[in-house]
């Protein structure tokens, strides 16, 4: 069972504000459309109201009876929204006395001269109806008087209904308005977390600084969350170097009380079998010694390699240094060490690395390389990159590639009879590798020894 | 040459000051801060070995007094953690050589030598033999004030010699001072390098006498 | 004497006819005046046409109509307006178009439901808004309401009145000469009558001043404006008021040989004249209406209002016409015609007129 990634934020945003803009596109449409109807109604309603009162105070009592004179412009003025058919009955006490006699009555009986609407059904149609009453003085009684004006509300229907679909055109250009707004918004609300990933993102593998570009109040959780972790992990990874420095103490020290205990035992053991196993015992921990130290450089290397130090680094300093750190043991099987630097040679890199790579590389000369000969390290520039190159003449990669030798543990060949932990050449490319140099080893051009090179890139002058 | 040897770990004290005698040199011993100020108050020393980390403080802490005091004893630090900020503050803080725990004695000695010789080393170690004056530092054996040049492993097997006058030395422990443990070496590599050093003793009443089956002495003629 | 036993004997045809306009009709039949058939016997279908337009005057149309359409009759009806709104608005009479110079009845027939609507692809495209009131009832001529003077009645050199006010003055000055010699519609008997004598009361007072002078005068009312023109001819009338002139240009028009300095003259007058349009419906009872809708556009179309207008004499619907000439007002086709039909402020209209006309 595949479980279900939630929605994406941007499309429930999305959705969620479409679906808004709907409804209140709806809530337009339905609001205008009732007001319009309401208000239509309501001025309608006004007019015919007065209409009803005009005519209603039009009425006069006469000897025999009421008179009325209807004048053909309010019917004129009734009718003419919409052509409009009028209607009309008036009442005196309970006998129709003119106009339309079987015209519905209302339901209640109109306060004085206050028009009381109703809607009715008459003759197939619908009607809107203005009730008035009023007491006329007929023979000295007074009597009631009812006057209805009625009129059909097709144009008011009409009207409502085209100003309702107005309403609804506008309300569905208001919706497909809302669609690229709601995008844009969508976007623009979701761009701190697409540019909080991207800061992070364009950090380097284990960069382990805290994240501190500016988010919104939302993101702050978040943020600090994984600041925290960060923080966590830099304290484990910070532990863990620690570690590694006190496991390194606590495997060295005993070493070296085993080779000295050795030394000591060998000097004095008269057996020549028991010395053959003491020597032994002493590569053994010279043996052990190299590797504990170049694991613990290549820690180092992976370390810094996620940290991402860099400063400006004179190599010609750098390389002096070094050489001149390499003479004693390179002096021991009279070897010769010659640096030829060009002068002013600076790149940006990681001083921490660029040494370890060095380091390993003369390492790797002077181990390889048979007593009183040269190692040669030049350190020019070429094609815009500063090149450093250790030349020996030493027993060669026997044919391995470089690939095959910079895999961690694995050793060249030919190398079977000298102690090494097969890790230098690894420290050397992942050194290099880390601050975007590299890395090529070669058999010397006239046959004898290796020509490590390595090439940093020289910052734009 | 006379060693402090400042280390906490009283084992590999011992083993370190034994090993050191071994090669003739003598060793105090201290085991902490305190006792190597004590130490340095009593006696002067060629050269302080100082491990970093101690009971009673850095190590880095005395090496900056020390220099302030403008002791001029050279100091080689020991170290076990190989972090490069632990080695670069060291060399910073007025250590004039390091070595990594567990390191090897040949280059604790070819290290010495060199921090002697660029502090401009103590008189006491000219080593007269016959008629030839032997000078460790400057790695040059002089015939009748004439100087010849040594290489490193010649002066080496010229000093075990001296320091052994007239003792029979095998092959075997010549190998094992000049080579490293994990270098290979070849069959007639001592005779090469004997033959070299008779060479360089020619015109003296220094003399390397080949015992059959044994090893070589050096003898005064 | 003569002129009381007159003005009772009016009295008691309004009050009869007032009563028969308030109670329901119980009667049943309406009264003719004429009918004729057009077209084939054998025709596939008949149309049947109630109108108040002679069948004389508006024959060429309905030739014109069958002319196009030879396989269909008319069956023409000619009737009064009163009797015209009785059949369709009482007895729900079976016809197919209605054809009636009273707009009034017309319009009410239109308010009351009893008129069909008309689809829309029947009425031409030019007919103007005024000229039609929802898709129920529409003007087929528009037809100027005028004043018929025989020559002889200004012998002596006497102006043409152009105004009512010259008119007023004219008998006024001479009634010797106009007594008993000028006639108008009798409005309790013609609907037609009642409408432009209701409509010139309300746009002016001089219709009150004019009535007295009249009825001081003997007015001499008559249902019809084709009997006034032949009373005019004949020398027994000089004068009639508010009739339809299109009847008296139709007459000159086919008059012949009877045309001549007998011809009354055809006044609009000046201050203001109604304007009369002649409409036509469907009924909602209608037998045949799509054919009756068919006859309708066909008077509408532009033939047909060319043959209203050259064959019948009849005005054809011009909206330039009124503004080309501004004394000429419409009687609006819209539902204040039905303030005019209420019985008490027709019964009152009605006192008031017949206290004008009793006037002596």
């Amino acid at each position: 069972m595949t479980a279900r990634r939630p929605a994406s934020l941007r499309r429930r945003l999305v959705v969620q504000l479409l679906a808004l803009a709907a409804v209140l596109a709806v809530l337009l449409f339905a609001a205008v459309r009732f007001s319009a109807e309401r208000a239509s109604e309501a001025t309608l309603d006004a007019i015919l109201g007065a209409a009803a009162i005009a005519m209603a105070e039009e009425i006069r009592s006469a000897e025999g009876g009421a008179v009325m004179d209807l004048s053909p412009g309010t019917f004129s003025m009734l009718a003419a929204m919409g052509d409009e058919r009028i209607f009309y009955r008036v009442n005196l006490g309970t006998a129709t006395l003119t106009g339309y006699d079987d015209l519905p009555l209302p339901d209640v009986v109109p306060a004085a001269l206050a028009p009381h609407f109703y809607s009715t059904r008459y003759r197939d149609t619908e009607l809107r109806i203005a009730a008035v009453s009023r007491s006329l003085r007929l023979d000295t009684r007074p009597t009631a008087l009812l006057v209805l004006l009625g009129q059909t509300r097709a144009g008011q229907s009409t009207i409502a209904a085209a100003l309702a679909n107005r309403a609804a055109a506008v309300g569905l250009v208001v919706f497909l308005l809302a669609v690229p707004l709601s995008l844009l918004a969508a976007d623009n609300l979701l761009r701190p977390i697409a540019r909080l990933a991207e800061a992070v993102g364009r950090r380097g593998a284990r960069d382990l600084r805290p994240v501190r570009a500016a988010t919104p109040t939302e993101l702050v959780p978040l943020v600090s969350a994984l600041n925290s972790f960060i923080a966590r992990l830099r304290g484990t990874l910070a532990q863990t170097e620690t570690f590694i420095a006190e496991a390194a103490h606590h495997i060295r020290t005993p070493l070296a009380v085993m080779r000295a205990e050795a030394e000591l035992a060998l000097h004095q053991s008269g057996d020549e079998a028991n010395r053959a196993r003491l020597r032994r015992l002493i590569r053994a921990v010279d043996d052990s010694a190299r590797s504990a130290g170049q694991l613990l450089d290549h820690a180092t290397v992976l370390f810094r390699a996620d940290q991402q130090a860099l400063a400006d680094i004179d190599l010609g300093v750098l390389a002096a240094a070094l050489v001149e750190r390499f003479r004693p043991t390179a002096e021991m099987k009279d070897i010769h060490l010659a640096l030829v630097a060009g002068p002013g040679i600076k790149v940006r890199g990681d001083a921490v690395l660029i040494e370890a790579a060095l380091r390993n590389l003369l390492d790797n000369a002077i181990k390889y390389s048979p007593g009183e000969t040269e190692v040669a390290l030049a350190l020019k520039r070429e094609d815009g990159r500063a090149v450093m190159r250790c030349r020996d003449h030493g027993r060669g990669l026997g044919g391995a590639a470089l690939a095959q030798l910079s895999s961690r543990f694995q050793r060249g060949p030919n190398v079977g009879d000298v102690a090494g932990s097969g890790l230098g050449l690894t420290i050397v490319t992942e050194a290099m590798a880390a601050m975007g140099g590299r890395f090529t080893l070669e058999p010397a051009e006239d046959g004898e020894g290796t020509c490590a090179t390595l090439s940093l890139p020289l910052p734009a002058a | 040459m006379r060693f402090l040897l400042v280390e906490d770990n009283r084992e590999l004290a011992a083993s370190v000051a034994a090993r050191l005698a071994l090669d003739g040199h003598g060793v105090d011993q201290a085991h902490s801060l305190a006792q190597a100020a004590d130490c340095l108050a009593a006696a002067e020393y060629d050269l302080i070995l100082l491990d970093i980390t101690l009971p009673d403080g850095d190590g880095r802490d005395f090496l900056a007094r020390h220099r302030r005091a403008e002791h001029q004893t050279p100091v080689i630090v020991m170290t076990a953690r190989s972090a490069v900020s632990d080695r670069v503050d060291v060399l910073d803080t007025g250590a004039d050589d390091y070595l990594t725990k567990p390191f090897d004695f040949a280059e604790l000695q070819a290290r010495c030598r060199a921090v002697l010789r660029r502090r401009g080393g103590a008189a006491q170690t000219l080593r007269p033999f016959a008629d030839v004056v032997f000078d460790p530092l400057a790695a040059t054996l002089s015939v009748n004030g004439q100087p010849r040049e040594l290489r490193s492993r010649e002066m080496r097997l010229f000093e075990l010699f001296v320091s052994a006058p007239g003792r029979i030395l095998s092959k075997e422990h010549l190998c094992d001072r000049l080579f490293s443990f994990s270098e290979p070496v070849s069959d007639n590599a001592i005779e090469v390098y004997v033959g070299r050093l008779r060479k360089k003793l020619a015109g003296s009443h220094a003399r390397i006498e080949t015992v059959r089956g044994l090893g070589y002495r050096l003898t005064d003629t | 004497m003569r002129h009381a036993v007159a003005a009772l004997a009016r009295r008691l045809i309004a009050a009869a006819l007032l009563a028969g306009l308030t109670l329901p009709t119980v009667s049943g039949a309406y009264q003719i005046e004429a009918e004729q058939m057009f077209g084939p016997p054998d025709a596939r279908a008949r149309i049947e046409v109630l109108s108040t337009t002679d069948i004389a005057i508006f024959a060429p149309v309905i030739e014109g109509f069958l002319h196009h359409n030879p396989t269909l009759a008319v069956h023409y009806v000619v009737a009064s307006s009163q009797e015209i709104h009785q059949a369709i608005g009482q007895e729900g009479a079976a016809f197919d178009l209605v054809i009636s110079s009273a707009m009034d009845l017309q319009m009410k027939l239109a308010n009351d439901g009893l008129a069909r609507a008309v689809p829309p692809d029947r009425i031409a495209a030019t007919l103007p808004d005024w000229a039609h009131w929802r898709d129920l009832v529409f003007a087929v001529a528009q037809e100027p309401v005028v004043l018929l003077i025989a020559p002889q009645a200004l012998a002596g050199g006497l102006a043409m009145p152009h105004s009512r006010r010259d008119l007023i003055a004219l008998l006024r000055d001479h009634p010797e000469r106009f007594r008993g010699r000028i006639g108008t519609y009798d409005p309790v008997i013609s609907g037609a009558g009642y409408l432009f004598a209701a409509q010139d009361a309300r746009i002016s007072d001089s219709f009150w001043r004019l009535a007295e002078v009249m009825g001081r005068l003997d007015l001499k009312l008559y249902c019809c404006s084709g009997e006034m023109i032949a009373d005019i001819r004949a020398g027994r009338l000089l004068l009639a008021y508010n009739v339809l002139g299109s009847y008296a240009l139709a007459q000159r028009a086919q008059g012949g040989a009877d045309s001549g300095e007998d011809e009354p003259e055809v006044i609009e007058l000046e201050d203001f004249t109604l304007t009369l349009l002649r409409t036509a419906l469907v009924p909602q009872a209608a037998p045949d209406p799509v054919r009756g809708a068919a006859l309708l556009g066909f008077l509408l179309s532009a033939e047909g209002q060319r043959l209203i207008g050259e064959a019948a004499g009849l005005p054809p619907i011009d909206a330039e016409a009124f503004a080309a000439h501004p004394h000429l007002r419409p009687i609006r086709l819209d539902p204040g015609l039905l303030a005019h039909l209420d019985r008490l402020t027709r019964s009152r209209f009605l006192s008031e007129w017949q206290a004008a006309m009793d006037q002596h």
